[in-house]
């Protein structure tokens, strides 16, 4: 009975020594956010980067760089006004032209600008009155419809080309999207319809999708992972919302060509902008920061990365990019004052025609 | 006696206080803070907008499916998970201890991926397609049931299993059928562990969101959906703020009402080895429990099939190959680094939840003689639940929002993840071990005492050990909580130590083939390793019975 007992309080020595070196290791994390040798990035959470590049970029500058994630564009935004008098970082990186004109109007950025921009970036400025004195853009992306072209040729039938393809009964249950509610190419896509058909016209085309079957899933990866024929889920419909850089994943090992396309009538064109924060401890690193995102170094690193096209042109592009990730000649758009004007009644209307 | 509550009497309240202050920090001054903003408007107090809210429509259409959805999930969990208990826990047969440690791996897997699985079961091609489950309330509700079985099986067996056996056996001399058993001298003995257990799983169903949102094709919305919608997506805190209010009114409803059915339930014994062999009567709910298993193991092999194959369906290692690498710089550590993150956190947060959890259920489970102490009793006992009922998104904003200056600067503080995790352990930590302290019958303290044992000597030989099994079950779950906890962690976690859940996450929401065939992989190291760690407990489990 003792030899037991003293067994007993030995494991619960051990247990509660090794939580004390468990915490121990916790705590031993570096110096503190508001070092003025560390630059904190705060950004939504597809952000990736080889950390070549960001090593390169703290020896040249000194700085040490903190990279926080957090959500999608749209919760980043919002989490960004809510901690306006104490700010979550120094630069944020990943607010996108749906969300531009929230943040501005907030009053949660600094007035930035880059010391040098790389050619061609200026034409994804905002407005001056949404924001251009902010917001830097860094990066653009199509979110477009995509076709399983190997599953068309297999069934015999003719791809759809445009958005009104999609009300046709010849793709009556073809068609899965990301709901605009819940996934930011999903808002895209609502904004695509909007841009097209009208202020008055994108619900009359949304009661024709809806007629013709258009599954609407939670996220972006519910819909191409699991219900898209050409993701790896085995799904059952052919046509779904995704990006005009998606097609390049689709090139069977041992094969050069993708068996998936985007429809480059039917794309909205996201650009991310990256921004000063007010109130930051470090606004010389974040403008620093900002520079550096707009060189070759990271600019070249984009696509691989973060599956983007740099706002620099004269970047190098990979070459299953630069052959298979076309981009839209015309995107559609709508201003930014407008979607964040109309945002909240667009996304009540379109919850009202889509839940049945 | 005398000497036990003369001892007593100053120490409860002053150790009622360590976790009360715990609560109030990170609990209900986040939980205010955030919910108070909605409350306020042009920097004045305008409750108006908040009741505004409630009165719309699409409020109570919510909140009804909130009800209904939880409460049958709620149901079904307790009609599969109690044989399962009776079985996993009261019968001994070779391979117990493997199943039980694979029941709670649903428990741990992050939403996402069961998500994923759940939606390739049921889309028409998959393995489930001829049931027209997609996009139902009928395949929500699954799911809910599939993660919680877990709950109802651990919580309830653990009692089960230190439940007295001699009563059923002398009811069953004297002639009671093993139904009549059952009905009269079992249930009511362990009803406050099903109440327990039913009160926990209610409020996991009640606030599930990525469920919801995945599974129902964004046709159904509870609750905890559209506070997220709200908060993350329009910024109306107003809104948000209205819906936490409903939260909590309906979870302190809830824990009105189970307080106020709570009975005694029956005496737990130190017995030794109360597992008995199968018999023949026990076909019936032997065959209940191999359905109710081969219905949790059909999602577990959809995604272990989809971790073993490529795009074009052809099998393949290279998805567990590549969980050593950043898939390419997608991640910021490889999922191995983010195992060895999530135990270590997942340690701490045990450690957090099991020294609350043990002083709640300790003050919890005791009986004062006077009404008012009784009734402060209740009120402590129920306010540790709370962290269960309130919608992360909501303490996730509360922490950004209010744990942001000195002295109180925590949102980058390494130890925000497992208290927070802690928190949300803690309440199933009380359910496990307050309805076995209780049980111990008081006159063994009583004579503890009489023969001259101090307060700390009745509690190391008298409740220490009936309560021993149920402390390690206890330990078991909050590590597993710990381990598959996303929701608040993936508020609070530092980019450079990811726990494994949001290195999933993060994987499965990026483009790419491989990415979410690597996320397959990092999921079912997550379960295996969650298994591994459950057995691990059974072990030091077996040890301790063999001890007393």
């Amino acid at each position: 009975m003792p030899g037991i007992r003293s067994r007993r309080v030995a494991a619960l020595v051990a247990a509660l020594s090794t939580m004390a070196v468990a915490g121990c290791a916790l705590s031993s994390s570096g110096q503190p956010d508001d070092d003025p040798r560390t630059v904190v990035v705060v950004t939504h959470d597809s952000w990736a980067m080889d950390k070549k590049v960001i090593a390169d970029f703290e020896k040249k500058s000194g700085y040490t760089v903190k990279v926080r994630p957090t959500a999608d564009a749209g919760e980043l935004t919002n989490k960004l006004v809510l901690t306006k008098d104490h700010p979550l970082g120094d630069v944020v990186y990943g607010i996108d032209n749906t969300f531009a004109s929230r943040a501005v109007s907030s009053g949660v950025l600094l007035d930035n600008t880059p010391s040098d921009r790389p050619p061609g970036a200026a034409s994804y400025d905002l407005t001056e009155e949404s924001g251009a004195a902010q917001l830097t853009p860094v990066d653009y992306g199509d979110v477009c419809v995509n076709v399983d072209d190997a599953w068309f040729k297999k069934h015999g039938k003719l791809p759809p080309t445009t958005l009104d393809d999609l009300t046709e009964p010849a793709y009556r249950d073809l068609f899965v999207v990301p709901g605009a509610t819940t996934s930011s190419p999903g808002l895209a896509f609502l904004l695509t319809t909007v841009a097209a058909k009208g202020e008055d016209g994108w619900q009359d085309y949304w009661r024709r999708l809806v007629a013709n079957g258009v599954k609407i899933d939670a996220s972006w990866t519910n819909a191409y992972e699991v219900d898209f024929t050409g993701g790896g889920g085995n799904g059952d419909r052919p046509i779904v919302l995704s990006y005009a850089s998606s097609p390049p994943f689709t090139i069977p090992e041992g094969k050069t060509r993708p068996t998936t396309s985007a429809l480059l009538d039917t794309c909205f064109r996201q650009v991310e902008y990256a921004g000063v924060l007010n109130g930051a401890h470090n606004t010389r690193g974040a403008r620093a920061f900002i520079d550096f995102m707009l060189g070759a170094e990271f600019q070249e690193q984009l696509p691989d990365q973060m599956y983007v096209f740099p706002v620099d042109e004269a970047a190098m592009l990979p070459p299953v990019w630069a052959k298979y990730a076309k981009v839209a000649s015309n995107p559609w758009s709508v201003p930014p004052e407008d979607i964040t004007a109309h945002r909240a009644e667009w996304l009540r209307q379109w919850r009202d025609l889509t839940s049945r | 006696m005398t000497r036990r509550w003369r001892g007593t009497r100053a120490g409860a309240p002053a150790l009622a206080a360590i976790p009360l202050v715990v609560l109030a920090v990170f609990f209900v001054y986040p939980v205010l803070g955030i919910v108070g903003q909605g409350f306020v408007s042009d920097g004045r107090f305008a409750p108006g907008a908040v009741l505004e809210v409630l009165g719309r429509p699409r409020t109570g259409r919510v909140l009804w499916f909130t009800l209904w959805s939880a409460g049958l999930a709620t149901l079904v969990t307790l009609l599969a998970g109690l044989p399962l208990a009776f079985v996993l826990h009261r019968l001994s047969f070779p391979g117990r201890g493997l199943l039980r440690a694979l029941v709670v791996v649903p428990f741990v897997l992050p939403t996402v991926v069961v998500g994923v699985a759940f939606g390739q079961l049921v889309a028409p091609s998959g393995w489930l397609g001829g049931l027209h489950l997609e996009g139902t309330a009928a395949a929500i509700v699954a799911a809910l049931v599939f993660f919680n079985v877990s709950v109802v099986v651990r919580t309830v067996g653990s009692f089960w299993e230190s439940l007295d056996p001699r009563r059923e056996q002398a009811a069953a001399a004297l002639g009671a059928s093993p139904l009549q058993v059952f009905g009269t001298v079992t249930l009511p003995a362990l009803l406050p562990a099903v109440v327990g257990a039913a009160t926990v799983v209610f409020l996991f169903c009640s606030t599930a969101f990525g469920i919801v949102l995945t599974l129902g094709g964004l046709r159904y919305a509870n609750v905890e959906t559209e506070i997220w919608l709200l908060t993350t997506q329009e910024l109306d805190l107003t809104g948000a703020a209205a819906l936490s209010v409903l939260q909590l009114v309906v979870i302190t409803g809830l824990l009105v009402l189970t307080h106020v059915t709570r009975k005694d339930g029956g005496h737990v014994d130190r017995a030794a080895g109360t597992a008995r062999r199968p018999r023949r009567d026990d076909a019936w709910v032997l065959g209940w429990s191999a359905l109710v298993l081969a219905a949790l193991a059909l999602p577990m092999l959809a995604l272990l099939t989809r971790s073993l194959t490529d795009q074009a369906g052809r099998w393949t290692g290279a998805n567990y190959r590549a969980l050593a690498g950043t898939a390419g710089g997608t991640l910021p550590v490889s999922a191995l680094t983010a195992l060895a993150n999530s135990l270590e956190i997942a340690l701490v947060a045990t450690g957090f939840a099991l020294a609350l959890g043990v002083i709640v259920a300790g003050l919890a489970s005791r009986r004062p003689a006077r009404a008012s102490g009784r009734r402060a009793v209740a009120v402590f006992d129920g306010v540790f639940m709370l962290p269960l009922g309130v919608s992360a998104v909501t303490l996730g904003f509360g922490y950004l929002v209010t744990l942001d200056q000195p002295p109180l600067d925590l949102r980058s503080s390494p130890w925000l993840v497992p208290i927070a995790q802690a928190m949300v352990a803690l309440p199933l930590v009380v359910r496990t071990v307050a309805p076995v302290l209780r049980a111990v019958d008081d006159r063994q303290r009583q004579a503890a005492a009489s023969l001259g044992a101090g307060p700390l000597r009745v509690l190391l030989s008298v409740d220490l050990p009936a309560a021993w099994r149920s402390l390690l079950a206890a330990a078991g779950f909050a590590f597993a909580v710990s381990l598959g906890e996303f929701g608040a962690t993936s508020f609070l976690v530092r980019d450079e130590t990811p726990t494994l859940p949001v290195v999933i996450y993060r994987l499965v929401s990026h483009p790419g083939a491989l990415n979410a065939g690597t996320a397959m992989a990092a999921s079912v190291l997550l379960a295996a390793t969650t298994a591994l760690v459950m057995l691990a407990v059974e072990r030091l489990r077996v040890g301790a019975v063999g001890a007393f």
